[in-house]
């Protein structure tokens, strides 16, 4: 199982027959831990990590950190949920410290961003401050290194 | 005048058969779009943490030599590793040198160990330093033929055959470079009787000890009575990715230890010192990394050996290391008319199993510590290449 997950980590586009000669098992038993972790939310969701610089398109990204007034009985969920609602929210954490959710956000610019901020998160019932950090280079992301290992190379035959 | 001049070249230099390796080394330079399966090396680069802990010494001054025999938390570390994994008691004090690489611990071993003319029995193929290691201190190899029958497992019973009275050692790489080959504790068992009955000393070179699929590595010092017979030799660079740090083991008994530390001291002092640092950090927290790097080359192991009985070149599947060495006899090449031709018309780089001992003509080899798409690509490139040559 943790095998199969690891090569599907790897890369989403491994085909069951692949994986299956990977962990020397059947193609059907393959299928079957795929579809069994699909379902039950083991797998959440196939992605593509995208260097949008590179492909030219223009991003914005920016780290939040909101300190929110939690309600009686639910706690932070309710505001959590208003706000991880909006779709410029890419990330929403409940995070321990000197504020209470830390939010990824992403926009095409940094107007975008300013206007999430002071038109829909701000005037949202309970949140009691906002600070917003503009992310200005991207080095790693979900364990992606980006532009990593320019220049290192192994000699092409060793002992 | 030239011709007047004597020859600077010592006989025993002279004697040692040029490498294989670097020929292809040469050959591949320049060629675009190269995809190397022909490294004997992680294509990982060494864990981070490793790295750190080295980064961190050198900024607080570690820069010194160690003492001799390396610095004594890292003797610990490999005692307490050694035993931990394999149940065997070495002194960190006196039965552990820190060297240079497993290739330092081999050659100070081979130094200990051989008077001219001593005789050193070694499996075919085998590791290219091994013949000249047995060579420099006027050793005479004797090989043993392993056959992909077999899954090129050395057999005590054709180490039997080519005893003579001027045997002195045993040689053994296991798991073993080029084929992947792991020789099982039964048959380990009966070379270790072998080698009481025969007053014989082993050196056993485990550098690949971690990298073992298919049930356990067995460490031949481990079994009964061969501490005091065995010189170990290990290394960091193959189990935590670290080749570019050299820095390894020996083990072996007291007497044995100050025997090569005779050599070790006046050729190598110690081994790097930021090196033994980055050692001790792997010992004590690398063992997540060295899994993780293991499980990944399993998966890539089946996908290159499936691919290569696929394409028709017979593989078996080799339980240790990162090397498949599939025969490549039906195209009707030589392992180095196939290299060859492999790299210039295909831009594959594989070594031709030649390079390794006669038995390993009619075979190359393989490395599968390379990504996964490059191994897939080199695959369709064999595939199309062996199309071409058996038409
Ligand atoms: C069988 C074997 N022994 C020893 C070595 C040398 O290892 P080190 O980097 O520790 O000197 C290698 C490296 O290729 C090897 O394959």
């Amino acid at each position: 199982m943790k095998n199969i997950l690891k090569a599907l980590e790897d890369d989403a586009r491994t085909t069951p027959e692949k994986i299956a000669t990977m962990t020397d098992k059947s193609v059907d038993e393959v299928k079957t831990v795929i579809a069994q972790a699909e379902k039950d939310g083991t797998i959440v969701r196939y992605k593509t990590v995208v260097n949008w610089a590179k492909a030219g398109e223009q991003e914005v990204d920016a780290i939040i950190e909101v300190k929110v007034q939690p309600q009686k009985n639910v706690g932070f969920e309710a505001i959590a949920e208003e706000i991880y609602r909006f779709p410029e929210v890419r990330s929403a954490y409940l995070a321990s410290g000197t504020y209470d959710l830390a939010l990824l956000v992403a926009g095409k610019t940094m107007q975008d961003i300013a206007a999430f901020v002071t038109n829909k998160l701000s005037p949202i019932d309970g949140v009691q401050g906002t600070a917003t950090h503009f992310l200005m280079k991207r080095y790693k992301e979900d364990g992606v290194i980006y532009d990593d290992r320019g220049g290192i190379h192994r000699l092409t035959v060793t002992s | 005048m030239a011709d007047k001049r004597r020859n600077i070249i010592s006989q025993r230099a002279t004697n040692i058969p040029p490498s294989g390796i670097r020929r292809f080394f040469d050959l591949s330079a320049g060629v675009p779009g190269i995809i190397s399966l022909g490294v004997g090396e992680p294509d990982y680069v060494t864990p981070w943490h490793i790295s750190e802990a080295a980064i961190s010494s050198i900024k607080k001054g570690y820069t010194m030599y160690t003492s001799n025999y390396g610095l004594l938390e890292l003797r610990q570390e490999l005692s307490r590793h050694l035993n931990h994994r394999y149940k065997i008691d070495y002194d960190p004090k006196s039965e552990i040198i820190v060297t240079s690489g497993a290739s330092e611990a081999l050659d100070i071993a081979m130094r200990a160990v051989i008077d001219p003319g001593d005789e050193v029995i070694v499996g075919d193929p085998t590791y290219v330093a091994y013949i000249p290691c047995i060579i420099m201190p006027g050793g005479v190899p004797v090989t043993v033929p392993t056959t992909m029958d077999n899954d090129f497992e050395l057999k005590a019973s054709e180490i039997e055959k080519r005893i003579t009275p001027k045997t002195k050692a045993v040689l053994l790489g296991n798991p073993n470079n080029p084929t992947g080959a792991v020789i099982e504790k039964d048959e380990l068992l009966k070379i270790a009787k072998l080698v009481e009955k025969n007053d014989l000393a082993v050196i056993s070179d485990e550098i690949y000890d971690r990298l073992v699929y298919d049930g356990e590595h067995t460490c031949f010092a481990s079994l009964p009575g061969m501490k005091a017979r065995t010189i170990t030799c290990g290394g960091f660079s193959k189990s935590y990715a670290m080749t570019g740090w050299r820095v390894g083991y020996v083990a072996a008994i007291p007497n044995v230890i100050e025997a090569m530390m005779k050599v070790h001291q006046y050729i190598m002092m110690c081994a790097p010192i930021m090196s033994q640092i980055g050692a001790i950090e792997a010992l004590k927290n690398g063992e997540d990394s060295v899994v993780e790097m293991v499980d990944d080359y399993n998966r890539r192991r089946r996908v290159i050996v499936n691919g290569l009985n696929d394409i028709g070149l017979e593989c078996h599947m080799p339980k240790g290391a990162f090397y498949a060495f599939p025969s490549i006899k039906s195209t009707g090449l030589t392992s180095d008319e196939f290299a060859e031709k492999l790299l210039l018309e295909d831009h594959v780089v594989v070594v031709p199993g030649s390079v390794f001992g006669e038995c390993g003509d009619g075979h190359i080899r393989c490395c599968y510590a390379v990504a996964l798409p490059d191994i897939e690509e080199a695959l369709k490139r064999i595939d199309r290449f062996v199309k071409k040559h058996s038409g």
